[in-house]
Parts: structure tokens; sequence; C-alpha cells
């Protein structure tokens, strides 16, 4: 199938529950495309998060089935898994750096698992430090960093082995308005130059409207709607006016 | 940051780059885990267990030597009393058991052991009554075959003094050993039974250390296996710690048992008795010694490889 209609990732009758509770996702079916932007919305408790983890490869669902970058997930032994989450790029809600490392030692992360040459790595966390204006705070481990600071070295850790498709959980919920501008821009830009595909959860409406060619998906209760026609193919941008959330 | 990241340049890395990088002398500090350098108390478990076990291993193969050198000593050894309580028809017996023995194949050397060495070894026992004729003391003759004595041989040897000296009594002088054998034996079973035992502690030890640096350092293994990390790649962060403390202990717990067993090899040199003149280790048994530390640091990475394994299939 070609891979743009396949889309990166597809979900199909999707459902998740931990234990024995009642299912904190249902139903959910949807098809993310190479090179959109997506913003995941809901209230909180609605399972954004729970959603992202599915998507970054953290949990499996208790039903239904999922494709990502071609391969059936729901039958991939996890002696495949590491393979397929180099592929991807995550911005965790409370960033999880390591903290034991330093920053450029966080950054440089993803490179050193995916065995890089040293001096490769050197040179490219060198440059994401710079992109993201934390050279001077190269040799700082993550306690000694500000929110901010600590935010930026997880996107640089996050898109630094150029992922084919970045996660993003409420990237923008511990930093200043100003802040959450331009870490959209940062997303943007590499979701335009890059090709990356882009999904950010986030319940601050008024982001929505910052990425015009973004896609909305709403999370209520645990079900997936569809306000902008984002899981249809071709999908269909959100207008600016029409978050939705 | 309003540019997106710049392309990963193929251009040689500049000193500024790379004085970005972890410095050399903190390169440790870029380990996926926090470095824990013998700051638990299993490097020291893991000596104090693996001393234990070199010196059970070296009683174990003192106690082998020990059997085996009297089993060597006596396997050939035959002994013939002849029990006859008139002195002069002993005496003549004794003559006469003699030379049938020296006559007969596979007898190597024959010994009528004087009745003066037979005193002098029953006095201890019997006091100054054992020379004075009043308690009869048996003619005694050591025979040494060309081969091991099997009841074969005893029987033949029976028959052949049967016509000429009747009454004599025919024994393997192993035989006598043979209930210190088995107890040599049950202690060399006790040393195995302590070594195996050592051996489980071990593991266990090494089990609940690496169970505790996983929990410890779940956070961590999470964040990087969710980056792509294999299960080998985070094992072998874990199997580096384990070896390097494992390492530690053996050496210091070889050191110490091969003090031990040293001290107490020159304790029973000081003996000076025939009995532990057997005892002494040749080159196989100092590589046996030699093994246990090694073997010691296989059993600590083998639990704690398991380990580590269980731990990360409980993950995704």
């Amino acid at each position: 199938m070609n891979d743009r209609l396949a889309g990166h990732v597809k979900f199909d009758n999707v459902g998740l529950r931990y234990g024995t509770d009642p299912e904190v996702l249902s139903n959910l079916s949807f098809t993310l495309y190479p090179g959109s932007f997506y913003f995941l919305t809901g209230a909180s408790g609605a399972g954004k998060t729970s959603l992202l983890k599915l998507l970054y490869l953290a949990q499996r669902p208790s039903r239904g089935a999922i494709r990502m970058f071609g391969q059936d997930l729901i039958t991939m032994p996890r002696e495949r898994l590491p393979d397929l989450r180099r592929r991807l790029g995550v911005v965790f809600q409370n960033f999880r750096l390591v903290p034991h490392l330093t920053a450029f030692d966080n950054v440089a992360l993803p490179l050193r698992l995916a065995g890089a040459d040293e001096k490769r790595v050197v040179k490219a966390v060198a440059e994401m430090l710079d992109w993201v204006g934390l050279t001077h705070r190269a040799h700082a481990i993550p306690a000694t960093l500000s929110g901010g600071e600590q935010q930026r070295v997880a996107i640089a850790r996050a898109v630094i082995a150029r992922p084919q498709m970045l996660i993003a959980d409420e990237p923008t919920g511990n930093v200043d308005p100003e802040m959450a501008l331009k870490l959209l821009r940062l997303f943007e830009a590499l979701n335009n130059r890059v090709g990356t595909t882009v999904v950010v959860a986030t319940h601050d409406v008024h982001l929505l409207k910052k990425v015009p060619d973004s896609l909305i998906m709403r999370l209520n209760k645990g079900q997936l709607s569809d306000p902008t026609g984002a899981l249809r193919y071709p999908p269909r941008p959100a207008a600016s006016g029409e978050s939705g959330a | 940051m309003n540019t997106p990241p710049p392309p990963l340049s193929d251009a040689p890395e500049t000193d500024s780059a790379a004085d970005l990088a972890t410095p050399a002398r903190n390169r440790a500090a870029a380990r996926l885990l926090p470095a824990s350098r013998f700051a638990g108390p299993i490097p020291w478990v893991i000596a104090i267990l693996i001393a234990l076990v070199v010196i059970a291993a070296a009683g174990g193969l003192a106690l082998k030597n020990l059997a085996t050198s009297a089993s060597a000593d006596l396997s050939a050894a035959v002994t013939v009393q002849v029990i006859e309580p008139n002195p002069d028809l002993r005496a003549a017996r004794g003559a006469d058991a003699v030379r049938v023995l020296t006559a007969m194949d596979g007898v190597r050397a024959v010994r009528l052991v004087p009745e003066a060495e037979l005193v002098a070894l029953l006095e201890p026992w019997l006091g100054e009554g054992a020379a004075s004729g009043d308690v009869p003391i048996p003619a005694l003759i050591d025979v040494e075959l060309s081969r091991s004595a099997a009841p074969d041989d005893i029987a033949r040897i029976a028959a052949a003094l049967e016509q000429t000296v009747p009454g004599a009594r025919v024994d393997a002088q192993s035989d006598w050993l043979q209930p210190v054998y088995r107890a040599l034996s049950a202690l060399q079973w006790l040393a195995l039974g302590l070594i195996a035992l050592v051996a489980l502690a071990t593991a266990a030890a090494v089990w609940l250390a690496a169970r505790n640096a996983f929990a410890g350092a779940r956070d961590t293994v999470e964040i990087i296996h969710l980056l792509g990390a294999t299960d080998r790649q985070i094992s072998a962060v874990f199997l580096r710690t384990v070896l390097r403390e494992a390492a530690f202990g053996a050496v210091v717990g070889a050191g110490l048992g091969v003090a031990a067993v040293l001290l107490l090899g020159q304790q029973f040199a000081a003996l000076d008795s025939g009995l532990t003149s057997g005892v002494g280790f040749g080159l196989a048994e100092w590589l046996v010694i030699a093994a246990v530390p090694l073997a010691g640091v296989l059993i600590a990475l083998l639990t704690a490889r398991i380990t580590i394994a269980l731990a990360l299939k409980d993950m995704l």
C-alpha cells in the first residue's frame, strides 16, 4: 500500500484498560498520515496521555489492532520494539530527563543508543544545544536547570535523531505563553522542513489556533471525535476558528 | 529557536563541539545508570562467601588427598596374623608362613614383624604387660603385593597358608581403614555441600542486589527503554557494575581464603604427622582453588543477567 495512504499509524477499534478497571480508551479508529501536524485535545482525564502511551509504545492496547510504520504492533515481539522506538521522538509531560546525566548526555542518548559514532554524536548534540539556546548549559545536570531549560533539553533529545514521528505530551504545560509559542514554532519547523509527523497533546485551546495547518483530534472520556476532519483521508486541516476543543 | 534544527552535516568535529562533550575525567557520568563504586555491601558479601568456598574447597581437596595417599600406601598391603599361644610354635609357623608367602606369585615383599616392634606398638595400650609374655601376641607378617589387594588375592593367600599354617588370618590392610575412608568421604561430601550452599547464597545475594539496583534505577531504565534501548544494552549496564563488584569481591575473598588455607597448612605441617603428610597441594589443587573466584564471578553475572532479563520482561 502507498505509504501516504497507509499512514504512519493506524488504529483499528482500539481499547485500553488498566488491570480490571473500565476502559480508559474505547473504540479508537484513526490514521495518522506522514508529514501532518496533529493536536490531540481533551479535558484532563480524557485519555490523552493513555493514547500517547500507545503511540510511543509504552503500552499495548487491551484490544483492537495498531499498525505503525507498516508493522503490526499487536503481534510484534518485544525484541523488535526498540527499532520502532528509535523512529519516534517523545517529549514527555514531565520531561523525564535522566537525572544523573548532563544536558549534553541527555540529548546524546538517542544517538548513543542507536550506536552512532561518538564524533557524530558530539557534533550533532552541539548543534542541537545551540539550536535550543542551551550551549552554555551543556554540562548542567537536570536538577540545576530551570523548567524551561529542561523542556528544551527534552525537545532537543526528542528531535536529535530526526524521528519520523514526534509525540509531545503537554509540552507547553509548564512554560509561559511566550515560550509555549516558541516551542510550537519549533515543532512546526520540524514538521515543515524535516517532514516529521507531529502529535501534540494539549488542553490549551489557544495553542490550536497558532498552527494553521494542524489537524485536531478530540478525546472525550476515552472516545475520539473528529471535529475537523483530521481522521478522514485526505485529512482536512482545521480552520483557524475551528479549534473544536 | 525559531529556525528548524540544523541538518547534521558531515563536516569534521570542531574544537568547540568537542569542548561541549563530557570531559574525559567525567566520562563515567555519561553512563546510563548512576555509578555505584563499592557503595553497597555486595562486594564484601561476595568476598566473605568466596573466602568460605576457598576454605571449604581446600578442606575437601586436602581430605581427598589424604584418603588417596592412605589408600595408595595400603592398597597393596596385606597382613597375615599367626595366632598361636605357644611362642615356639608361633615362631615356627611364622617362619613357615614367610616361606610360603615368599614363594607365591604376585608377592613383592614379605616381612615378619619383629616381636620387639609389636611389643612397642602395643605398649601404649597394654602397658608393660605387653612385654611380660602373659598376653599372647600373634605373629604379624607384612606382605606387599605387586598390585592392589583384591578379595581374590586374599583368598589365594589364605588358601596357600591353610595347609602349612592352620588358623592364619589374612587381612587387606585397607580394610582396617574403611571406617576412616568412609568418614573422609563424608567430610568431602560435607565440603561439597557447603560449597553448593555458599554458591546458592552468592546467587541469592546477587539476585537481591540486582533486583534492588533495578528497582532503584527503574525510572531511568524506563526512559532509556522508551528512547530505544534494547534489553541487551540495559542488561550490559547492570552487568558491568555486577562484574566490577563481583570481581573485587572475588579477588578479596580468594586472597582471604588462600591466606587462611596457607595458615592452616602451616599448622598441620607443624604436627609432623604421617596422617597429614599426604595432604599437600599440587598444581591441580591450586588450579581448582583459583577456579573458585572465577566461578563466583560467573555465578554473579549469570544470576544478575537472569534477574535483569526477568525484570525487563515485565516492561513492554
